[in-house]
C-alpha cells in the first residue's frame, strides 16, 4: 500500500512538470508582452525593457522555466502584475469558497443520486425508472450556468428567498450557507442526473450476479440485498468517477461563480485572463492540477480501501 | 414416508428467439426427511433449473407453465413473495455450484453469514454462533475466518463456508446444485466427506444435483436420471446401479470412467447430441441417440414401475 502511495505521488510530480512546462510554453506563445501590459500603452521602450529584464523575460525560454520551477518548489507562485500581491496569498485566500462549494455540491449530488439510482433499481422497468431516466438525462444536457441563470431568477429576484451575489458574511456561518444554497445546487444538479444513471446502470449489473442470488437464496429481503450487498460492489466504479467529477465541478465553478460573483478560485482566473495577469493564471492552473491529482490520487487509495480484492492486489 | 418437498407435474421454459425452450417437462420427485436423492444427467437436461425451482429462484425469461413445489404440503410457486422470502434460507437452503462467485467479494464471511442468519432470525446472526458452524463443517480457526474476505479463503473453504452458511437456519431441505463440480479432485472428495459425515446429524431432506456418479454412489439413497427435461428413470441407488432399466441410465452409467477398463485405453461416450429444446419430438427424446429404438418410440412415451420405488420412461421397459 506504501509503495502504491509513493508510486502515484511520483507519477503525480511527473504529471505537474508536464503540466507547468506546457503551461509556460503556452503562456510564452500567447501574443501580447505582460512589461507592456503592466506599464501600460505611454511606456517608453526603454522603461520596457527595464521591466523586462527586472521579470527575467530578457532570459532564454529553458532558463526561465527552470527559475520558475524553482520558484514553485519553494512554494511561491510569483507576484500579481497589478497588486504585486504573491499569487499563493491570493489563491489561498479564495480557495476555500470553492472547495466548499465543490464539496456541497458533489455531496449532494452524490446522495441524490445515491437514491436516484437505487430508487430505479427498486421499480426497474416501471413508469417510475423510465420517469427517474428522462428526469436524469434532462438534468445532465442543462448546462449548470443555464440552471444556475435561471435560479438566480426564481429564487433571487423573484422570490426573494435567497441571496443573488457573494459568499455571505464573514464570520456569519447563516449568510454563507445562505449564499451557498444556489450555486451548489447549479453546480451539482447535473452530477444528480449523471451519478444516478451511473449507480443504476452499475447496481443492475451487480444484482445480475451469482452472489446477488446467494442472497436471495438465503430470504434476504430485496432492500437489505440492494443497500447492504450490491450497493457496497457497485459503489466502487463510481469513485473514480466522481474523482474526475470533482475536477469538472471545479472547472465548472468558473461559470457558476461568475454568474453569483461569489468569490473563488473560478472568479479568481477569468478576472485574471481578462487583464493578462499572467502569474496569477498560471498560479490558479498549477494549483487546481495539483488539487485535482491529489483528489484522483485519494480516490484511488480509497477503492483500496473499498475493495478488498484491490487492496491485497497493492499489498501483494 | 411422508415427503418433505415434493414436485408434482412441473413444467419450465425460458423464452428464446425463435421459440420456447422447454427446460422441465412433467417432472415429479418427492423427498422425504432423512433421505437424500441425487440428480443426475448431461449438462443441458435441466437439472440446474429444477435445483432452482425448488427454491423458486429461477432466471428471468423462465416461465413455469403447469405445476407445483410443495414444501410440507403448501405449494411454494404459489405465495406471494414476502412468504417465499421467509421459507428461503429458513425452510429450504441451497448451496451453489460456483463457491469462487458465490459470495459477495468486498463483505466479509462473518458479516454476509450473519445476514443470511439475521434475515430470520438475528439470535443466529450472533459471531459465537458462526464460529461453530464453521467449526461444524471443518474450517480452522472459525474466529478468525469470519474476518476474512471470500477471495482470501480457498475454492474447498469457500464450499465448506457455503455449506456452514446453508445449515446456519437448520433448513428442512438442503438443495446443493453440483457442490462439487467447481473444484479440484482433492477438494471434491473433502466436500463428499464432509456432506457424508453431516448426513448423519442432519435430519432434513437432502437434494444433490450431480453429474458425477461417484458423488450419487457416496451419498444418496434415491437417484433421479435426468434427459432432455423429464425424469427418465428413478429408484434406489443400488438398485438401480446395478439394474439400470433406460437405455439413457445405461450408456451414462458405463461412460463413467471409475467402470471403464483402463487397459482399453477409450473412454466411451454417447453418440449424439441432446435434443433441440425447443422442437422436441412428441415420442422419446432420447430415440435418436438409442441403439434400441423401434418405431414405437416415436409414441407417446408410458412410465413403467419394474419394482419397488422404481420408474421409467422407455418403450422397451414395459413388461
Amino acid at each position: 500500500m506504501l509503495a502504491y502511495a509513493i508510486r502515484r505521488l511520483g507519477l503525480s510530480v511527473l504529471i505537474l512538470i508536464v503540466v507547468m512546462t506546457a503551461m509556460y510554453g503556452m503562456v510564452f506563445l500567447v501574443p501580447g508582452d505582460p512589461a507592456s501590459l503592466a506599464l501600460g500603452p505611454r511606456a517608453t521602450p526603454e522603461l520596457k525593457e527595464a521591466l523586462r529584464e527586472r521579470m527575467g523575460l530578457d532570459q532564454p525560454i529553458l532558463t526561465q522555466i527552470l527559475y520558475f520551477f524553482g520558484n514553485v518548489l519553494q512554494g511561491d507562485l510569483g507576484v500579481d502584475v497589478w497588486s504585486r500581491r504573491p499569487v499563493l496569498d491570493q489563491i489561498l485566500e479564495v480557495f476555500p469558497n470553492t472547495l466548499i462549494l465543490g464539496i456541497v455540491a458533489l455531496g449532494w449530488a452524490l446522495i441524490m443520486g445515491v437514491l436516484l439510482g437505487c430508487a430505479a433499481v427498486v421499480w426497474r422497468d416501471s413508469w417510475a425508472d423510465r420517469l427517474l431516466g428522462v428526469l436524469s438525462v434532462s438534468m445532465i444536457s442543462v448546462p449548470s450556468f443555464v440552471v444556475a441563470l435561471y435560479a438566480l431568477i426564481v429564487f433571487a429576484v423573484w422570490l426573494n428567498w435567497l441571496p443573488a451575489i457573494g459568499a455571505g458574511e464573514k464570520g456569519d456561518i447563516g449568510s454563507q450557507i445562505r449564499a451557498l444554497i444556489l450555486p451548489a445546487f447549479a453546480v451539482g444538479i447535473g452530477w444528480v442526473g449523471y451519478l444516478a444513471r451511473l449507480i443504476r446502470a452499475s447496481l443492475l449489473e451487480v444484482m445480475e450476479a451469482p452472489h446477488i442470488r446467494t442472497a436471495r437464496a438465503f430470504g434476504m429481503t430485496e432492500r437489505d440485498i440492494i443497500f447492504g450487498h450490491a450497493l457496497r460492489v457497485a459503489i466502487v466504479p463510481t469513485i473514480s468517477v466522481l474523482a474526475i467529477g470533482f475536477g469538472s465541478i471545479l472547472s465548472s465553478a468558473v461559470f457558476v461563480e461568475s454568474v453569483f460573483s461569489r468569490p473563488g478560485i473560478g472568479t479568481l482566473i477569468t478576472g485574471a485572463v481578462e487583464k493578462r495577469n499572467y502569474p496569477v493564471v498560471m498560479g490558479c492552473v498549477l494549483f487546481m492540477t495539483a488539487f485535482y491529482l491529489f483528489i484522483v490520487t485519494a480516490a484511488d487509495l480509497l477503492i483500496a480501501r473499498l475493495d478488498p480484492r484491490v487492496r491485497d492486489v497493492l499489498r501483494g | 414416508m411422508t415427503a418433505i418437498i415434493s414436485v408434482e407435474n412441473l413444467s419450465i421454459s425460458y423464452r428464446v428467439p425463435g421459440g420456447n425452450l422447454r427446460a422441465l417437462r412433467d417432472v415429479s420427485l418427492s423427498v422425504a426427511r432423512g433421505e437424500v436423492l441425487g440428480i443426475m444427467g448431461e449438462s443441458g437436461c435441466g437439472k440446474s433449473t429444477l435445483a432452482a425451482a425448488m427454491i423458486n429462484l429461477l432466471p428471468t425469461g423462465a416461465r413455469i407453465s403447469a405445476g407445483a413445489v410443495r414444501l410440507a404440503g403448501t405449494d411454494m410457486l404459489r405465495l406471494s413473495p414476502e412468504d417465499q422470502r421467509r421459507l428461503r434460507g429458513r425452510s429450504v437452503a441451497m448451496v451453489f455450484q460456483d463457491p469462487m462467485t458465490a459470495f459477495n467479494p468486498v463483505l466479509t464471511i462473518g458479516r454476509q453469514l450473519a445476514d443470511f442468519a439475521g434475515a430470520h432470525d438475528p439470535a443466529r446472526a450472533a459471531p459465537a454462533a458462526l464460529a461453530a458452524m464453521l467449526g461444524r463443517v471443518g474450517i480452522p480457526d472459525p474466529q478468525r475466518c469470519l474476518d476474512r474476505y471470500p477471495h482470501e479463503l480457498s475454492g474447498g473453504m469457500r464450499q465448506r463456508v457455503a455449506i456452514a452458511a446453508a445449515l446456519l437456519m437448520q433448513p428442512d431441505v438442503l438443495i446443493a446444485d453440483e457442490p462439487t463440480t467447481a473444484l479440484d479432485v482433492t477438494m471434491e472428495a473433502q466436500i463428499i466427506h464432509l456432506l457424508r459425515d453431516l448426513r448423519s446429524s442432519f435430519d432434513g431432506a437432502i437434494v444433490i444435483v450431480t453429474h458425477h456418479l461417484g458423488v450419487i454412489a457416496e451419498l444418496c439413497d434415491r437417484v433421479a436420471v435426468m434427459y432432455a427435461g423429464q425424469v427418465v428413470e428413478e429408484g434406489p441407488v443400488d438398485s438401480l446401479f446395478h439394474d439400470p432399466r433406460h437405455p439413457y441410465t445405461r450408456a451414462l452409467l458405463a461412460c463413467d470412467p471409475a467402470v471403464v477398463d483402463p487397459a482399453s485405453g477409450r473412454l466411451p461416450a454417447i453418440g449424439g447430441r441432446i435434443p433441440d429444446l425447443t422442437a422436441l419430438p412428441e415420442g422419446c427424446a432420447f430415440a435418436p441417440r438409442c441403439g434400441m429404438a423401434q418405431p414405437a418410440c416415436a409414441s407417446p412415451v408410458p412410465r413403467h414401475h419394474p419394482g419397488p420405488g422404481r420408474s421409467v420412461l422407455c418403450h422397451g421397459a414395459g413388461p
